[in-house]
């Protein structure tokens, strides 16, 4: 029986020789799809068109120019205002983030090009506690409008967020505030912003300088609102409308300029900046 | 009958000792004895109001017969007419503005407004604003800005409503809105949160050079509830327990807020709380005004919008690592 019992173990061995995460399922479609092949499509499922979510640095390699990118103020951390406590204190919380996320907050900002045109370009991650907005990702916000004023470049943010953070409670609040003020300031001076909502963008994010920008544009079918489809359910006690919030829901109701795909993003930024706010005036 | 919170029934028990002696027919020794009752009835509000948690804060700042912003409009102007409408959809009675005599001075006056009983707090939605409540508070503090009047704001709000409507009509954008043209408007702005102060709802009022608190008022990112809700996933429910622990660590009180440097001020409550002396409060409310107003009004507006720039710019608790 020994050729029997080899064959077994040759059999568990191939099993476990498959590399993971190969394959991966679409959220939308439940379709198995090799997963090179999403990467290679932007993170965008081939079949149905489902844009994942990604994280700030993979938005950042897709919306500039190749190497162009000059990350600033990486080393800001938060200081625990409230020494907060759930079920684990807050710092730890933070820690255990920057450690699996390789990111200090959900934040990430610097100057870049695209098509070598220069901006500063400023984007959220998602997976850094849920993109909540603290202390740190308030203040990198209002030092990227600020450098934008300064160098009379044009402003790109990328949102994907839960809203502001509760661990730094009226600190966060208060970020709401200090980011519109700033971005206030871009549009006196006559510099372009730019505000790209992703899946998902919720709360004091989209309640502050998500939906201040001049132009504002959402990947298909991202869900952006105020308030989280949970909280309204309980509150109206009914069953919310089947396309309820998602980027489309937005575009009809005339809160963004445009859906646009993510494989097009980089143009599309690119002309209403060229065409905006030229280097120099046609006129 | 007043109202009276949980945690007020020492108080209770006492003041309805105090009514069932006044309602006996009054002689001397019953005299003496009213005097000892009111003596003791004052002294147990000073010992649980000097003593109050951030949670028992939170439901006075709530309580039903604190005065909400028509209260003190009514108690501390001359006289007031209300405006209303966004001149785009509707008029939201969640918030309440229009102009007003303080003395004989014209002040922008613009707040939340709850209802009292069922009929007028459905009608006010529990104080809860849809994007046209902002929109109208954004139109009249601009009115207020051509015509280089001041703008007062009182704060007492839930939050803004999440609904439907309120999502089809921008109710993020309403309130980004607000925030961005609030740290531009050239004109002061001073607020005082009378009551709840609920996450971007309230701060969508709030944005200005002077922010103050009443004693016993709250002003939070999340309601304790909610907070408690969403930490503390339970399948059996949350208790008391719960929404006092969030109410802690959330540090929404008057006092922590002052200390974080966040609000810049604090109005002292009469004894007991706003609700058991309004005319005091309004009359302490007006005083803060006046004087603020004093200040704010000498100020050129171009430092004006700059130091309210700085003064929000400073907000956060950060540092740099190496």
């Amino acid at each position: 029986m020994e050729w029997f019992k080899k064959k077994k173990e040759t059999n568990s061995e191939k099993k476990v020789k498959i590399p993971e995460g190969l394959w991966v399922k679409c959220d939308n479609c439940k379709e198995i799809i090799y997963k090179k092949e999403i990467e290679n499509n932007l993170k965008v499922c081939p079949k149905c068109e489902y844009h994942f979510r990604i994280v700030a640095r993979e938005r950042i390699n897709q919306l500039v120019d190749e190497g162009s990118f000059r990350e600033i103020d990486s080393n800001l951390v938060t200081t625990d205002p409230l020494k907060f406590e759930d079920t684990k204190p807050y710092k730890i919380r933070i820690q255990e983030n920057i450690k699996a996320h390789q990111i200090n907050d959900a934040f990430i900002y610097g100057t870049a090009s695209i098509y070598k045109r220069q901006v500063v370009i400023g984007v959220m991650d998602f997976s850094f506690m849920g993109g909540s907005m603290g202390s740190v990702v308030g203040e990198k916000i209002a030092r990227a409008a600020e450098l934008s004023l300064k160098e009379r470049l044009p402003l790109v943010t990328v949102s994907a967020s839960g809203g502001a953070r509760m661990q730094e409670g009226m600190f966060s609040l208060m970020q709401m505030a200090k980011v519109s003020a700033s971005v206030a300031r871009l549009k006196e001076a006559g510099i372009l912003y730019i505000s790209i909502l992703a899946d998902p963008t919720f709360g004091g994010v989209t309640a502050s300088f998500a939906m201040l920008g001049d132009v504002i544009i959402a990947e298909p079918k991202s869900l952006i609102g105020f308030a989280g489809p949970r909280v309204i359910e309980q509150t109206i006690k009914q069953q919310l409308p089947p396309d309820f919030q998602r980027a489309e829901f937005l575009l009809e109701h005339g809160m963004i300029d445009m859906i646009v795909e993510r494989k097009l993003l980089k143009e599309t930024i690119y002309k209403i900046i060229q065409y905006l706010m030229p280097l120099q005036s046609p006129y | 009958m007043p109202y009276y919170l949980d945690f007020e029934k020492p108080i209770e028990d006492i003041e309805n000792k105090i009514r069932g002696l006044k309602d006996s027919s009054g002689e001397e020794a019953r005299g003496k004895e009213l005097r000892q009752l009111e003596k003791k009835a004052k002294d147990t509000i000073e010992r649980i109001y000097l003593n109050l948690t951030p949670w028992q804060k939170s439901q006075i700042a709530r309580h039903p017969e604190r005065p909400y912003t028509l209260d003190y409009i009514n108690l501390i102007l001359k006289d007031f007419v209300e405006f209303h409408g966004d001149r785009r959809f509707g008029d939201d009675p969640s918030i309440v503005g229009g102009i007003g005599l303080l003395d004989d001075k014209s002040v922008m006056v613009i707040g939340h407004q709850k209802g009292r009983g069922t009929k007028e707090r459905i009608y006010r939605n529990f104080g809860q604003p849809h994007p046209e409540g902002y929109r109208k508070a954004l139109r009249l503090m601009k009115l207020a800005e051509r015509f280089k009047i001041p703008v007062i704001t009182f704060i007492d709000t839930p939050g803004a409503y999440p609904g439907i409507g309120a999502e089809e009509r921008g109710q993020a954008e309403a309130i980004a809105t607000n925030l961005m043209e609030m740290s531009l408007l050239k004109t002061p702005i001073v607020s005082i949160v009378i009551g709840e102060g609920g996450s971007g709802g309230a701060l969508a009022l709030s944005v200005a050079d002077r922010l103050c608190m009443l004693e016993h008022s709250t002003y939070s990112v999340i309601s304790p509830e909610g907070c408690a809700a969403i930490l503390w996933k339970k399948s059996g429910g949350l208790s008391v327990d719960d929404f006092s622990m969030a109410a802690n660590s959330l540090k929404l009180t008057a006092q922590d807020l002052k200390s974080f440097g966040i609000i810049d001020d604090i109005i002292p409550e009469p004894l007991g709380g706003a609700h058991r002396d309004p005319e005091l409060t309004a009359e302490r409310i007006k005083e803060y005004i006046k004087t603020t107003l004093e200040h704010l009004m000498k100020k050129d507006v171009t430092g004006l919008v700059e130091d309210r720039y700085r003064k929000l710019r400073g907000i956060g608790a950060f540092k740099e690592i190496s």
